[in-house]
């Protein structure tokens, strides 16, 4: 059977943005053929102010080189411009004669600029600014002449204006509105740029309007006429008034346009073989000129070309950023509020700094930096992730606190960083290596830069200084993750909720209908998704799903924690942090019979045998049971520890009985698997020697009772455990933090710990949950009882079961 | 010269696992996909030196443990962006016993 064929109408970052999207989804699908007016291959055209400047060469602003459409078998026809679509026979004609035919098509035709209805405007000198050929139009211009004008103060008028006299021209700007990118910026920031565009050296005419443009002897122009009369001299004029998306094509084929072809939220036209996609599309009334909008647009179009048909597009929130270097602003959202908004302001003027934040009810909607523009990546993301801001609110204005946590010398500025510093601190990446990766491989995304580059890729404690540094090497083009809405991985583009919630509903019970039924792309899975969707479906439902030993990471199907050198950790359980000779002995012995190189204390009060042979690990389990010791699950997602104080049973001044306590909670919470390790502590008073402030569940006795703290970490980021309530009883504090474990067992995303899973549902919810409503608490837990019923030593059940998994072949001549 | 040697039964091997045989030419990694299929490269992965036969496979492609470097099992070399490769061996099944070229 022939494949079905797509053709591209339109060779810019649109659609081969949509075909990069499409060929990740699938490969081979269809036949596929390019057609591109200009004669180049697909290149940023972000970057056309940065060539214009003279601050990056062409060559390096090409996205898809030759090689690429070649490597995907797709046909390419360059400087070749579509001029007719046949919807009966479905076929487009090119300039030249030169057609092709499709099942599927997809205009990406994008827009041109709006030229003004002025005399002379066709003036030899007089350019509108689109394309590379523009650009070197106006480099050879500045090579022979002085004096520019550029009309309009918008984004693409200053960065034309900028580049021009970074050239050596003496520039004009005629700008008709009454303050500088009046569609990004308020008043007072747009005359802060202002006066620091004049410090670079510009001249600026505001509100003032162009009536003619006239030539000189030579014909080329020579100077503008405004309004008023008067006249300033001109051997160049770059029109910079808007753009207008290109239609025509689609208007004489028949297709429905307003301002620009109308698509739906699956970006179809009104013919459902027409895809279209880019600034030449309207969408819900709006259409868009930047290029982060038309990014999202590609991932949905590729995902209905590829016919997995889930995706839809809503509309983008759009950000914006300056490309003029020395100038740092910003400005997202709604950024001039309404008269139902909150302002937060800020101004330095002496530092040139200003700060506005637009504030609607619990959320952010809008806001403009100017001079300061390091936190508009995580402003951005919290106007379109809809975060609350309410507990945030009086220390929004200074940033997120928490853009820098370990390991990389506590800095949180990226933009203030050299290059040689290190911003990974896992893998050793430095900015400078991390800037480098994002402009010579074209990086758009966090994941990009993490497959690239490997920073935030381990830990992840750096991710909001990468972020930063995305944001800072983009621009307007950086478009931060919607954390809410990121797919669990590549095979899929559901995500977390959305599958925990489809696994609870449908009743699934194992990996392959879960794949089959949410139609997984990928007939395996792969080593993100598939210990997640296990983890799913063994705690929605227990006793009934089948836990599948190969979609679980190593060390939970080894039951020991996997080393550098490829061995393995033992950790015996030791209730409570407690121990007896007979365990210290067992541990002694296995300790010298099999040669184990390292024995440590862990920080949960264990014991780790470390450098165990794999093959070794049954029989060490085998001897260690013998003496009553069981796995300490230092190696899963799963209950770690429960570290515990000496107490009222021995301390002068325990007033809580903290080992015994400990003791019953982690022989109660035995085998308990949840979305990312969980690690427990009982102080027996407030001097808290067992640090429960930092632990997932910390108790803190007192003469009165017991507090629960909850969402403590003490890694990556230390987060203090936040107070839930406050028991009298022991048993009150087996069922409070069970209860509240398999809520977080039931609704946290899989590797989401404890502090996270807060954060994103918030105390006030799990209080009404667990300390409001008793009758949910008590169901909660009995959950919890229900799915611990019956819960095995793994160890001791993989050594009488002879588990194949340790099976390891020698070979000899 | 390649000799053939036999293994195991194949179904020691779970489908979607992997046994680790130690040889006279080091440690290799032979793996079963869902297909079927069976591969076999160097115990190492090319990053640093992570040991293979543990990790998740999926697809022809297995994820080393210890960080995370996918491995393309058709070809031995890691998945773009990453860059190197493991030695294959060929394999074959004969009456539901696994053997490996060495």
């Amino acid at each position: 059977m022939r494949k079905p064929r797509l053709v591209v109408v339109g060779n810019g970052m649109a659609g081969c943005r949509t075909l990069e999207e499409l060929l990740k989804l699938a490969p081979d699908r269809y036949e596929i053929t390019v057609f591109g007016a200009e004669p180049h291959p697909n290149y940023n055209r972000i970057l056309l102010s940065s060539v214009l400047a003279g601050e990056v060469p062409f060559v390096e602003t090409i996205l898809n080189d030759p090689t690429w459409y070649e490597t995907h078998g797709i046909r390419l026809h360059l400087g070749k411009r579509v001029v007719e679509i046949d919807r009966i026979s479905q076929r487009v004609v090119a300039e030249d004669g030169t057609s092709a035919e499709y099942d599927r098509l997809l205009l990406a035709t994008g827009s041109s600029p709006a030229i003004l209805p002025v005399p002379g405007n066709d003036l030899h000198g007089v350019i509108s600014w689109r394309d590379i050929a523009d650009t070197e139009a106006m480099i050879e211009a500045s090579q022979k002449y002085r004096h520019a004008v550029v009309i309009g103060g918008g984004l693409l008028g200053l960065e034309a204006a900028n580049g021009l006299a970074l050239r050596g021209m003496t520039v004009t700007v005629v700008h008709i509105g009454a303050w500088l990118l009046e569609r990004q910026l308020d008043r007072y920031a747009g005359e802060l740029l202002q006066k620091s565009l004049e410090a670079k050296g510009l001249r600026f005419m505001l509100q003032t309007e162009t009536r003619a443009l006239h030539p000189g002897p030579d014909g080329r122009v020579q100077s503008v006429e405004f309004a008023d009369g008067s006249r300033v001299e001109a051997d160049l004029v770059v029109m910079a008034v808007g753009i207008r998306p290109n239609i025509e094509l689609a208007q004489r084929a028949g297709l429905y346009c307003r301002r620009g072809i109308v698509v739906n939220d699956t970006l179809q036209t009104y013919d459902p073989k027409i895809y279209a996609v880019g600034e030449c599309v309207e969408h819900r009334g709006v259409t868009y000129g930047l290029v982060a909008p038309l990014f999202e647009q590609a991932k949905v179009c590729a995902n209905h070309l590829a016919e997995f048909g889930i995706a839809r597009y809503t509309g983008s929130v759009t950000s914006t950023k300056l490309k003029v270097t020395g100038i740092d602003l910003f400005s997202a959202g709604n950024f001039m509020g309404s008269p139902q908004s909150d302002f937060i302001t800020f101004t330095d003027p002496s530092a040139g700094v200003y700060k506005k934040l637009v504030i609607e009810g619990d959320h952010l909607v809008g806001a403009v930096l100017y001079g300061d523009t390091v936190d508009g990546a995580w402003y951005f993301q919290l106007i379109k992730d809809r975060q609350k801001i309410t507990e945030i609110r009086h220390q929004l204005m200074f940033g997120p606190h928490h853009l820098g946590n370990t390991g990389h010398s506590g800095e949180n500025r990226a933009a203030a960083m050299p290059n040689d510093a290190e911003v990974c601190g896992c893998n050793g990446v430095t900015k400078g290596a991390i800037v480098a990766a994002i402009k010579a491989n074209g990086l758009f995304t966090l994941e990009d830069v993490r497959k690239h580059t490997k920073a935030s890729s381990s830990c992840g404690s750096c991710t909001g200084l990468v972020e930063q540094i995305l944001a800072n090497v983009l621009g307007s083009v950086y478009q931060p993750n919607n954390t809410r809405e990121k797919p669990i991985c590549d095979c899929t583009d559901l995500t977390h909720a959305e599958v925990r919630q489809a696994i609870r509903e449908q009743k699934l019970l194992s990996i392959p209908q879960v794949m089959e039924t949410l139609g997984w792309r990928t007939p395996d899975g792969c080593a993100t998704c598939r210990p997640a969707l296990n983890y799913y479906l063994i705690s929605t439902w227990p006793h009934e799903a089948q836990d599948d030993p190969q979609s679980r990471f190593i060390n939970e199907r080894a039951h020991a924690n996997i080393q550098k050198d490829g061995t393995f950790s033992v950790v015996p359980r030791m209730w409570g942090g407690l121990t007896n000779p007979t365990e210290l002995r067992a541990i002694a012995d296995v300790a010298e019979k099999f040669r184990v190189p390292t024995i440590k204390l862990t920080g949960g009060q264990r014991i780790d045998l470390l450098g165990v042979k794999k093959n070794d690990l049954p029989k060490i389990w085998a001897e260690l049971g013998k003496a009553g010791l069981v796995s300490g699950h230092a190696y899963g997602k799963s209950l770690r520890t429960v570290k515990t104080c000496v107490g009222a049973e021995h301390c002068r001044f325990g007033t809580q009985k903290s080992m015994g306590l400990g003791i019953r909670l982690e022989k109660a919470l035995f085998g308990m698997w949840s979305p990312h390790k969980v690690k427990l502590a009982v102080s027996g008073c407030p001097r808290n020697c067992a640090e429960s402030g930092i632990k997932d569940v910390g108790i803190i006795g007192v003469d009165s009772g017991f507090e629960i703290y909850i969402g403590g970490n003490g890694g990556i980021k230390t987060e203090v455990a936040q107070f839930l309530c406050k028991v009298k009883s022991e048993e009150e504090v087996i069922e409070y933090v069970g209860a509240f474990l398999q809520l977080y067992r039931e609704e946290g995303f899989y590797l989401e710990r404890t502090c996270h899973y807060l954060a994103r549902v918030g105390l006030d919810y799990v209080k009404a949950q667990i300390v409001d409503n008793p009758e949910k608490r008590q169901a909660l837990y009995e959950r919890l009882l229900y799915s611990l019923q019956g819960v095995e030593d793994p160890w001791q059940k993989a050594v009488a079961t002879q588990d194949r998994e340790y099976a390891i072949m020698e070979m000899t001549e | 010269m390649n000799l053939w040697k036999k293994v195991c039964p194949l179904e020691q091997i779970p489908r979607l696992g992997a046994m680790r045989i130690e040889t006279p030419k080091g440690a290799i990694a032979l793996f079963r996909t869902r297909d079927d299929q069976l591969f076999a490269v160097t115990d190492r992965c090319p990053h640093k030196g992570g040991p293979l036969s543990q990790g998740i496979v999926a697809g022809h492609e297995v994820t080393c443990p210890l960080h995370g470097w996918r491995i393309d099992l058709t070809t031995g070399e890691a998945v773009s962006p990453d860059k190197g490769c493991v030695t294959r061996y060929p394999t074959k099944v004969e009456e539901e016993w696994v053997w490996i070229a060495l």
